[in-house]
Order: structure tokens, then C-alpha cells, then sequence
């Protein structure tokens, strides 16, 4: 499924993507006039909305290109059609935060994003934040120095949501730590070590 | 998940005439349901629910350009419909020039959230009864139309106290709204027919014996933004919340408060209530019961009992009369401390 290329081009059209994007912006003269609409309705094949979608994604600065149901959500995309399954999913509904992102640089939850509508947009997971074999990310670091979990399925959700809350400027002492980290729930309770993790964190990466 | 179309809005008047369209024919399998995507955090957890099932989607996100600014004059506030819930409650001025505004957004959701959800969708969002997001409770008014209301008598503790009807109890889960509510704020509209604006608190209706008509909004019409008009009561405003825990809760009462006060007089007070009723609730008659009196212990309790005079609780939400007094209470008194 995956069709990952590392010199895919923005203005590279293929013929699949053509047709979609031709098929959707369709839509609205048919609609727009509403005479036309009727009469171009009824010559032509209502559109299937199962029909695979070829959606462009830019993640960790590279370029994905993959067919998908419409319905699938970025975090569902990463993990079953990108391979990228640091990012956990665990409710599904944006209640845990194990699914968090960073989206344009702003903390996200990919399981109430749709693949479809983050085109365009540049999608950071967890696997983003380190080179295989260089140092790890300063919040990386602070949560293996800190104990900062127990299971680790909550981890990445909370690395990449430590980090928002760090270059949001949310995280200038331990109650703002604890307010703008309450979207990420850990089951293990690691929360102290997470707040200090956070703590320490903040201070290399401002330094 | 059902099915669905999806596209991109161009423009609010062509996605709003294309929406007003669509809801007269069949757009996938029967449906005929289309809804506005932009944030999405209700959206797609109700689809995801099956609770919401529309035909198609239209993803309004790309129009942020010209809806997801703020503007902020002496004239006014102007929000875009696109601006998120985080940037309005970060903006300097908006924490300076209306505290309850700022604070009713940074008290809601969570961080990611608030960085997702945009403001126009934010008043929009939908109730978070458990009859109604759990579709295997046949019996819900607001999901599917004359079913009845298993909240009447079920496990009730999150339900309304003001604003219930006989079909619906469900409560307004928002928290800026009651802000808006408060500071008189009004709603533009992009229609069919064009765009219109009309008072915020013409937004939402009672429930009534139709609870799944929930805004006076019609098929297509989409929000591109709010205004808050200026006044001496904006800076001498909060928001207080009150919750099961401290952060990342919904409020079990709340009360944004406004107070233009000379001499220690109330010259004018605006009270808006949350988590207490079915849609975002300005307290007027408790309003008025404070012009020309002091804040006291005494002035402040009298405005609350009025403010819940009409109030008409179930088996386990009687407590919200009590707390939601006491809200408005410590939220007048409060306020009247503030620095002018």
C-alpha cells in the first residue's frame, strides 16, 4: 500500500490524483448552479465514496503517498498504511492523547484528524524527533533519565505533547506542566516523573 | 465509520449554497445529512460513535485565511469562525480586555484539543449525554426523533436543571458560549441566501419537543465569526468553573460573570450559566435583581437564588441547584474584587 519516495514532488500530478482532485472540485459547480447540477446528475454515475483516495502526506519531512478510504484518520494512516507505529492509538476518540502529533508544529490528536485533511500540512511523530543513530531529543532523553513511565504506551503521546507544551510556553513551572499536560493520560501514573521530565527537558531546550 | 463524500470548500458562499443544496437529495446510500469539517473533535468522534452520519463532509479548514483571524480595536473584539480555541485564549488582548473569554477556553478540553477545535465549532459542539452518545440506548429524542428519553429517569447526576423539557434533558456541554452569552456577543452567518448576523443568543434553541433541532442555523448556513462589542464590564470579567477534577472536564456548573460597577454599585451585571442547562443560559432576571446594590454575601446570594428560581431538577442532578448557586455566588464576589 505504502508508495513512499523520498524526491516525490509537490508538483508532481499522477493520473489517480487527477481524477480525484478533478472529481472533488466537481462538486461544487454542480451544486453552485443548481440547474446543472440536475441536469449533470443525471447523466453521471453517482460518486462511490469508498473509492480509494490518493492522499499526500508529509511526515518527518518526507513525502508519503498512499491510497486510502476517506474515513481513515491520520493516526490510522500512519500506523497500518505508512508503517510509522510509534504514535499508539488508545481510545480513538481524543480522550487519552496516546495518539498526539505534532501538526505545523502545534500538538494534534491524529485519531480525530483525517489522513485526507492533513495534506499540505508537515505531520512530526515520534520517530521525527531523533536520527537513528544520533542523540535523542532532549524530552527523548529526559523521560529515559527520569523514569517517566512504566508500560510506555502513553509515552510517545506524551514526548510529542511535552514538546508542544515546551514551545507553546506553557510549561514555566510544575502546575502549568500538570494543566497543559492533562490531555495525556497514564494509566502507570508515571505523572511526577513526567512532570519532572518536562521540567528538565524545558530548560535544555530553551538553553 | 459510514461512508462519506468529501471536498474542500472554496469559499463560505459556495460551500454554504452547496451544503443548502445537498441536504434535499440523497448524497450517499439514502443519507442526505452533509456537515462542515473544521476542527473535527466532535465531529468525527460522533461519526466515529455512528451518532452523527452524514453523506458528505466539507472540509472548511482551508478557508482559515479569511475566517481564522482576530481582531481586536475599541471598537471591539472579531473573531474568525476558523481562529482556534488556543490561539484566542493565548491572545494578549483578549486575556487583558476580556478575561472571560480567555479563561472559558483555556478551562476547556485539553491542549491538543483546544489547538484543533476551532471557535465556530466550538459553540456547536454537541451534547455529551451518555443516552445520547451511546447508540445502543434506544431511546434518545435528540439522536433519533421521538424515541423518547432514557436520561429522564436513568443515571442523571451530568443532566439539566434549567431549560428541560419532557424530551430532553441533555445538557449544553460548552463553556465559551456561556463567555459570549455574557458579553452579548452576536454570530455572522454565511447562508443559502446570503449572510446575515444575528445575537449570539439567538444561536441555540430550546429543546422543547424537538431537542434534535438544536441552533436556529438552517442547511448550509455556516459560521464565519463572532463579535463581542466593547463595554465597561468586559475587563471586570471570569469565567468559573466547576468539575469532578481540576483540568480536562466538562463543567459540572459554571458562571461567566461581568460587572460594570461605580462606587461599588452595580451599574450593570451580566450572569451566563454552564453545565446547569440545555443550551448556554444568561441569567437576566439575576441580573437585574443586582442594579443598583452593592456585591455582597447577601446581594450575591439573592441573584442566585433567582437564578435557579426556575429550575426543575431529576433524581441525581437536585445537587446542581445548590452548586450552581454557590457558582454564581463566589463568581460575582470574585469578580467584584478585580482591578477595573
Amino acid at each position: 500500500m505504502t508508495n513512499h519516495s523520498d524526491d516525490e514532488r509537490p508538483a508532481s500530478v499522477s493520473r489517480r490524483r487527477f481524477l480525484g482532485a478533478t472529481a472533488s472540485t466537481a462538486a461544487f459547480p454542480l451544486v453552485g448552479v443548481a440547474a446543472a447540477g440536475q441536469a449533470a446528475a443525471q447523466t453521471m454515475p453517482p460518486p462511490d465514496p469508498q473509492a480509494p483516495v490518493d492522499v499526500k502526506l508529509s511526515i518527518n519531512g518526507e513525502m508519503y503517498r498512499v491510497g486510502l478510504d476517506v474515513r481513515t484518520t491520520l493516526l490510522d494512516a500512519l500506523r497500518d498504511h505508512i508503517g510509522l507505529t510509534g504514535s499508539k492509538k488508545g481510545c480513538d476518540h481524543g480522550q487519552c492523547g496516546a495518539c498526539t502529533v505534532l501538526v505545523d508544529g502545534r500538538r494534534t490528536l491524529a485519531c480525530l484528524t483525517l489522513a485526507v485533511a492533513a495534506q499540505g500540512r508537515e505531520v512530526t511523530t515520534v520517530e521525527g524527533l531523533a536520527r537513528a543513530d544520533g542523540p535523542l531529543h532532549p524530552m527523548q532523553q529526559a523521560f529515559v533519565d527520569h523514569d517517566a513511565f512504566q508500560c510506555g504506551y502513553c509515552t510517545p503521546g506524551q514526548i510529542m505533547s511535552a514538546i508542544g507544551c515546551v514551545k507553546e510556553g506553557h510549561a514555566g513551572n510544575d502546575d502549568a506542566i500538570r494543566e497543559y499536560m492533562s490531555g495525556n493520560l497514564c494509566r502507570c501514573a508515571a505523572y511526577p516523573n513526567i512532570v519532572a521530565a518536562v521540567r528538565q527537558a524545558k530548560l535544555q531546550m530553551e538553553g | 465509520m459510514r461512508p462519506f463524500l468529501y471536498d474542500r470548500a472554496t469559499s463560505a458562499d459556495l460551500a454554504a449554497s452547496a451544503l443548502a443544496t445537498s441536504a434535499d437529495a440523497p448524497l450517499v446510500q439514502g443519507r442526505v445529512d452533509a456537515e462542515y469539517l473544521a476542527g473535527g473533535t466532535t465531529l468525527l468522534d460522533l461519526m466515529k460513535l455512528d451518532v452523527m452520519q452524514p453523506a458528505r463532509v466539507t472540509d472548511i479548514t482551508v478557508l482559515d485565511a479569511r475566517h481564522g483571524t482576530i481582531t481586536v480595536t475599541d471598537a471591539g473584539l472579531k473573531l474568525g469562525a476558523l481562529v482556534k480555541m488556543s490561539a484566542a485564549a493565548d491572545h494578549p488582548e483578549i486575556v487583558a480586555r476580556y478575561p472571560v473569554l480567555a479563561q472559558s477556553l483555556t478551562l476547556a478540553a485539553s491542549a491538543q484539543l483546544r489547538n484543533m477545535a476551532t471557535l465556530g465549532g466550538n459553540v456547536l459542539q454537541r451534547t455529551r449525554c451518555n443516552y445520547f452518545r451511546d447508540t445502543s440506548w434506544s431511546a434518545c429524542n435528540k439522536r433519533n426523533p421521538g424515541s423518547g428519553c432514557a436520561a429522564l429517569d436513568g443515571v442523571n447526576r451530568q443532566h439539566a436543571v434549567l431549560g428541560a423539557s419532557e424530551a430532553c434533558i441533555a445538557t449544553y456541554p460548552g463553556d465559551f458560549a456561556q463567555a459570549l452569552m455574557a458579553l452579548d456577543a452576536t454570530v455572522d452567518i454565511v447562508g443559502a441566501a446570503g449572510p446575515r448576523t444575528i445575537p449570539f443568543a439567538a444561536l441555540h434553541r430550546l429543546p422543547g419537543s424537538t431537542p434534535h433541532v438544536e441552533t436556529t442555523l438552517a442547511a448550509g448556513d455556516l459560521i464565519t465569526g463572532l463579535s463581542v462589542p466593547p463595554g465597561p464590564w468586559t475587563r471586570r470579567s471570569l469565567y468559573l468553573k466547576i468539575r469532578d477534577r481540576q483540568s480536562y472536564e466538562f463543567a459540572l456548573a459554571s458562571a461567566a460573570v461581568a460587572l460594570d460597577l461605580q462606587g461599588g454599585v452595580v451599574r450593570q451585571a451580566r450572569i451566563a450559566l454552564g453545565g446547569v442547562a440545555t443550551t448556554p443560559w444568561r441569567a437576566r432576571d439575576a441580573e437585574a435583581a443586582l442594579a443598583g446594590k452593592p456585591i455582597n454575601e447577601a446581594t450575591a446570594a439573592d441573584a442566585a437564588r433567582i437564578a435557579f428560581a426556575g429550575s426543575k431538577p431529576r433524581e441525581h442532578n437536585a445537587y446542581k441547584v445548590a452548586l450552581g448557586q454557590r457558582t454564581v455566588v463566589r463568581a460575582l464576589l470574585q469578580a467584584a474584587t478585580l482591578e477595573d
